[in-house]
């Protein structure tokens, strides 16, 4: 395991696009610098300045109340990571589960299809009354609205990978004598993780996008909450800090995704874009 | 016992694809007898409906006249409910390894998952198999990290592992080139001689045809019918020597002008399409 973890370290270092990627963010944060602290272009001038905003971030004893030190920042961390956390595993269990199902059996396919792609269009900001009037407490409907996108695109995603493996697999397996079950297990959930995947990183994303609309129009606490918060006292500095780490986060998260899909997929030799 | 060695009876098939009366007649009164144990070889230009007559051996697709008989058993007619099974293996055109499997499972899976044997003798009769067309230490690959020609080799172990009565191969070596090719041939050759089994081979390629074949039938273009059936009386085993005989050349003229005037009808006919 250890040396496992040390060799891909090591193709990590060895990897340019790693390199690329900090230039490239390097150089957000140098524009950033340039635009806002040093020559105060106009409009720009209106943002926080870049060291302004680190160093209330960095600062022990934050003018603004919150910062790397302080617990308030890791409550609001902690409560966003939860709630999207449990809505992405639930989006992912019920989204594979269902696409997995209409790509299966017709019937099922036609029975829920066209509800599904009623439902689909309809943006998640338009859920949010009903989420509130439907779920009891403040907790639920957040989570109830981050998992709503993310299940959505699973269950489309899924259903694709079903319908684009080559039919071929299934004349195979008829040959070869598989029953259904194992058609299901050995041929069509396997042939369909590529696009499942592919689903899922842009599930996270639509969790993370959903959560801070949910959190804003709902919340007490999480990330997105206090954006909200912030630009309400006009705290700018610890807004764009705050924006800042919700990035971050949704950053980690793609790419925890990704790994798990070069993992499951090892036969690819492509692998899933990014690192 | 003797009634249950794959002999194939195909008697006055036909298949007509009607979608929305265009009537297009795809097979019309075929028939061939293939003894059991017998390497018969189907060579026509393309379109000529041999793989629509190899789907109906193989249960994949519905006969709408005439019918197909193996060993006395009704397998194909009009009406009759498609059967595919592991007595009648498929080795696919463009190759149907399932790519999210290693090579072992992929070429055990049949006898597994039919419960015909267990782990162990599976693996070790696929060793060995696998040894004897040059294959070892490629167990554990993906089917992804193969050459054509191991791709090729492995499909054909795959199906010979279910001890089928029938092998049918659906121009197993059409995307291979030249070297690659005439070495899995001499490979098929030889797993057919260590064990013969009754091979229903299809390919326009005609040298290909009697370097394999016990008979060669040639059948026209559309619509499909056997036109000429000639017998291969070169000894086996066979090796790449065969192609330069005197006997070979002569089968390739008299075979070839059959094929010659059929690739043609097929040529113009296709002219008259496009036009």
């Amino acid at each position: 395991m250890t040396a496992a973890f040390s060799v891909r370290m090591q193709w990590l270092l060895r990897n340019p696009r790693i390199y690329q990627g900090m230039l490239g963010i390097g150089c957000f944060f140098l524009a950033w610098y340039l635009l806002v602290d040093m020559f105060g272009v106009w409009r720009f001038r209106e943002m926080p300045k870049l060291v302004v905003g680190i160093k209330e971030w960095l600062n022990p004893d934050p003018v603004f109340g919150m910062s790397l030190f302080t617990a308030e920042y890791y409550m609001h961390i902690w409560a966003s990571i939860y709630r999207v956390l449990i809505a992405f595993l639930v989006a992912t269990l019920s989204g594979i589960t269902l696409g997995i199902m209409m790509g299966w059996k017709r019937i099922f396919f036609g029975l829920t299809f066209p509800i599904l792609e009623v439902l689909r269009p309809i943006p998640i900001l338009a859920w949010i009354p009903l989420a509130i009037i439907l779920m009891p407490g403040r907790e639920l409907p957040i989570i109830a609205l981050t998992f709503l996108a993310a299940f959505f695109v699973t269950i489309l995603n899924t259903l694709l990978g079903v319908q684009a493996i080559d039919k071929v697999y299934f004349r195979a397996a008829e040959s070869l004598g598989f029953s259904q079950l194992q058609t299901l297990w050995h041929v069509i959930i396997p042939g369909a993780l590529p696009y499942i995947f592919v689903g899922l990183q842009i599930a996270m994303g639509a969790c993370w996008f959903s959560l801070v609309a949910a959190e804003i129009l709902s919340g007490n606490a999480g990330l997105g909450y206090k954006v909200w918060e912030t630009y309400y006292y006009v705290q700018f500095p610890t807004m764009v800090s705050t924006m800042a780490t919700l990035g971050f986060f949704g950053y980690i998260s793609s790419a925890l995704v990704r790994m798990a899909g070069n993992r499951l997929m090892r036969w690819r030799e492509e692998m899933l874009a990014g690192i | 016992m003797m009634a249950d060695i794959g002999e194939l009876s195909i008697r006055n098939a036909g298949k007509i694809y009607d979608p929305e009366g265009i009537h297009l007649v795809a097979l019309e009164d075929v028939s061939l007898e293939i003894k059991a144990s017998e390497f018969c070889v189907v060579v026509g230009p393309s379109g000529c409906g041999k793989t629509t007559l190899l789907n109906a051996i193989a249960g994949f697709d519905q006969l709408t006249g005439g019918e197909i008989l193996m060993d006395g058993k009704l397998l194909a007619s009009p009406g009759k409910k498609l059967l595919p099974g592991p007595d009648r293996m498929v080795v696919f055109q463009h190759g149907a390894l399932f790519p999210w499997k290693t090579v072992m499972w992929n070429v055990t899976c049949g006898p597994l998952k039919q419960g015909s044997m267990n782990l162990h003798t599976a693996t070790e009769k696929a060793r060995e198999l696998l040894v004897r067309v040059g294959l070892h230490g490629i167990e554990d690959n993906f089917p992804e990290g193969l050459s054509g020609g191991q791709k090729r080799r492995v499909e054909i172990i795959r199906a010979l592992m279910n001890d089928p009565k029938v092998l049918l191969l659906d121009e197993p070596f059409r995307a291979l080139d030249a070297l690659t090719k005439s070495v899995v041939q001499e490979h098929l050759l030889e797993l057919f001689d260590f064990s013969p089994k009754t091979i229903f081979f299809i390919t326009h390629d005609l040298e290909e045809a009697i370097f394999l074949a016990d008979r060669v039938a040639v059948m026209t273009t559309r619509p499909g019918m056997i036109k000429k059936i000639v017998a291969v009386d070169i000894p086996r085993p066979r090796d790449y020597r065969v192609l330069t005989s005197n006997r070979f050349l002569e089968l390739k003229a008299e075979l070839g002008e059959a094929i010659h005037e059929e690739a043609k009808k097929a040529f113009e006919a296709g002219e008259r399409e496009l036009a």
